[in-house]
């Protein structure tokens, strides 16, 4: 089981989830063709505009009204990207099998940004349960995107604690690592590929047609 | 969630067509718009949306009604298209009123909310779609489907002969005349430098405003016409309703006319949605990246008038006021830093509302949402509440409306909230204080 998990079921993983986000993303080129109006109003100069305003934290008014939001978001879509990318134990794992290696953050700042993730994903559940305009359009697949999510995260702080048995828990880490990989290109984690090209095209629309501000 | 019931409206244009549909038609009618009419956009967009309700404090409608997360953009979208796909349009006749009444009167389509979701999820473009599908299963609210029906007979809104279109405006001209001897109204001119459009609602119910233009034309020495045939309307209410066939032949009839008179360019009236249709919405949909001649709304006109001294301000307008921002001119052209430029150089007292620009709050009238008549008229009030205490907060005592949507829109909130404050047009506050030369008096 062990061998399975790290070895072909990495391998599954990968595959899918680069195969799947080039899929989504000329599906999503062939698409946009149909759609008369995208090609025609992108304009990297807007894009660009907007894109910057929305990914420096507090650029939008939006980011400086909901600032806890914003914080949390923040801190939990990098620590979600860098952390897998540059934690101690993934690169050893790398380079034990292909060679080369790079520098890795310390196990005090991983288990720290491990933990801001877990509570991040649950401010986000509270904040899904307690606001009622969230509630309103929460569906059970949302409590499960959040769970995929988070147990590679929880999973990967009980094992480096050695909680209950080491390999169990190794395992099922690695398991909703690959689930988290293969979900992103087909579920709503697909905001990863989508987020720059929707607003793009939003912010195309509103500086080149509209001359006007989308943030 | 136990949310109390909302009152149910009657209203013939859904109540009656939705008796004759069955989940098939509907099934049918919706796969057809969503495979031949939608694609990246309307794709990404629902697969993109992660559900975080950010877009909510973005609504009037949701601000208005406590928080009510009916109102919600993304609640809107979820009663309406969720339920629709999910089902794949196998709904019940009375889900498409639901959609109705949503899409078309608790939606003003004013793109508030693209500007607060952090994807920009086009949100009113998702409830045009759902208008888009409720039109075409022939559900729209009646007083709004009249407008259209009257856009598909005669090409304006209102259904203004040509007769009476011509007769308003030699009366208008009269008018004008009494006040500025070289006041015209120049019909059919050709090459004229301005091609001036009005809303049907103009020479309808609000004559005395093209009196207004002939005197300010007059003075500011503009070489102008309007057509004595179809084309001179610039509203289009078909694009609020979705039948965008209709809204296609009434903006290619729009500028067709200024092509036909070979005018210079096209200079509309103080309306909102008329500028979004003419300007982008309509070129969309009949395939033009661009209008096909230059087309500027009043408030860039009167700009230019006052800043290029062809129009004098005599005194300045002393009563407090402040500016309603009509979303299709301010978030839909950039006009803002203009609209306050005129009213700085016109008013001696303007009170800034907030929030301003393209954050302001639409008029809650827009977006066909007036339209809908009647039967509507309590929710849209009660819908709009935070306008009321926006505009109360100001403590101006006249509103500058520069669309004739917003100012429908905001008398109806004055009067329901008795903000005791008045709605004027920026044409009527240029009447007041321009200078008419001694020499062009009557």
């Amino acid at each position: 089981m062990y061998n399975f998990v790290s070895g072909p079921l990495v391998w599954i993983a990968f595959i899918i989830f680069f195969a799947g986000m080039i899929y989504q993303f000329l599906r999503m080129l062939k698409s946009a063709q149909k759609d008369k109006v995208i090609y025609p109003y992108m304009s990297l100069k807007y894009s660009l505009r907007s894109l910057f305003h929305w990914i420096i934290p507090f650029a939008s008014k939006n980011m400086r009204a909901r600032y806890e939001v914003t914080i949390v978001t923040f801190i939990f879509h990098l620590s979600l990207i860098l952390l897998p990318i540059f934690l101690a134990a993934h690169v050893v794992m790398f380079t034990f099998s292909w060679g080369p290696t790079w520098s890795v953050v310390s196990e005090s700042t991983a288990t720290f940004l491990t933990v801001l993730v877990i509570l991040a994903c649950l401010f986000f559940l509270i904040r899904r349960l307690m606001l009622p305009e969230i509630r309103f359009v929460t569906e059970p697949s949302d409590y499960l995107l959040l769970l995929i999510a988070a147990a590679p995260f929880l999973s990967g702080f009980i094992a480096n604690r050695q909680w209950f048995d080491y390999e169990t828990v190794l395992i099922i880490h690695m398991i909703s690592g690959a689930i988290m990989l293969m979900a992103i290109p087909f579920t709503r984690l697909s905001h990863m590929l989508f987020f720059p090209f929707t607003r793009a095209y939003m912010g195309s629309e509103f500086g080149a047609v509209r001359r006007a501000k989308d943030w | 969630m136990g949310l109390a019931a909302l009152p149910i409206v009657n209203d013939p244009g859904l109540d009656i067509p939705i008796q004759e549909l069955t989940p098939e038609r509907i099934a049918e009618v919706f796969n057809r718009v969503v495979d031949q009419e939608t694609a990246a956009r309307f794709k990404v967009y629902l697969n993109t949306c992660v559900h975080c309700g950010l877009c909510s404090d973005a609504c009037h409608w949701f601000l208005s009604n406590d928080r009510d997360p009916r109102f919600s953009p993304v609640g809107k979208v979820k009663q309406t298209l969720w339920k629709l796909i999910k089902k794949r349009g196998r709904v019940q006749p009375a889900f498409i009123k639901e959609c109705s009444r949503i899409a078309h009167t608790e939606c003003n389509v004013c793109r508030r909310c693209s500007m607060y979701c952090p994807f920009g999820i086009d949100i009113a473009y998702l409830l045009l779609t759902v208008r888009r599908i409720c039109s075409e299963l022939g559900v729209v609210p009646q007083f709004l489907q009249d407008t259209v029906n009257s856009h598909a007979v005669t090409l304006n809104q209102m259904w203004v002969k040509q007769d009476e279109w011509i007769d308003t405006l030699q009366w208008q001209e009269e008018d004008a005349r009494a006040e500025v001897k070289t006041g015209r109204i120049p019909l059919d001119k050709e090459g004229a430098d301005v091609f001036y459009s009005v809303i049907a609602p103009e020479p309808k119910i609000l004559a005395q405003l093209i009196g207004n233009i002939a005197q300010i034309m007059a003075v500011a020495k503009v070489d102008w016409t309007m057509p004595s045939f179809d084309g001179w309307d610039n509203s289009n209410m078909a694009m609020y309703s979705g039948d965008f066939e209709i809204m296609g032949r009434v903006e290619r009839a729009h500028h067709d006319a200024a092509l036909r008179l070979k005018s210079r360019r096209i200079v509309m009236g103080e309306c909102g949605h008329a500028f979004r249709g003419a300007v982008y919405d309509g070129p969309k949909w009949l395939g033009w990246r661009e209008p096909p001649i230059p087309l500027i709304h009043a408030v860039e006109f009167y700009h230019e008038l006052i800043f290029s001294g062809r129009l004098k301000i005599s005194h300045k307008f002393e009563t407090p006021v402040t500016v309603q921002e009509p979303c299709n001119i301010i978030r839909g052209r950039g006009l803002g830093p203009k609209l306050r430029e005129i009213i700085q150089a016109t008013c001696a007292d303007f009170r800034e509302p907030e929030p301003a620009f393209e954050h302001n709050y639409c008029c809650g009238a827009g977006g066909g949402t007036i339209n809908c008549g009647p039967p509507w008229k309590t929710s849209r009030v009660k819908g709009n509440s935070v306008k009321a205490e926006q505009l109360a907060a100001t403590g101006a005592h006249v509103i500058i409306t520069p669309c004739h949507n917003c100012h429908s829109g905001i008398e109806d909130i004055v009067g329901a909230y008795k903000l005791g404050m008045h709605v004027k047009f920026f044409s009527e506050i240029l009447m007041e204080v321009m200078e008419i030369p001694e020499e062009l008096k009557a």
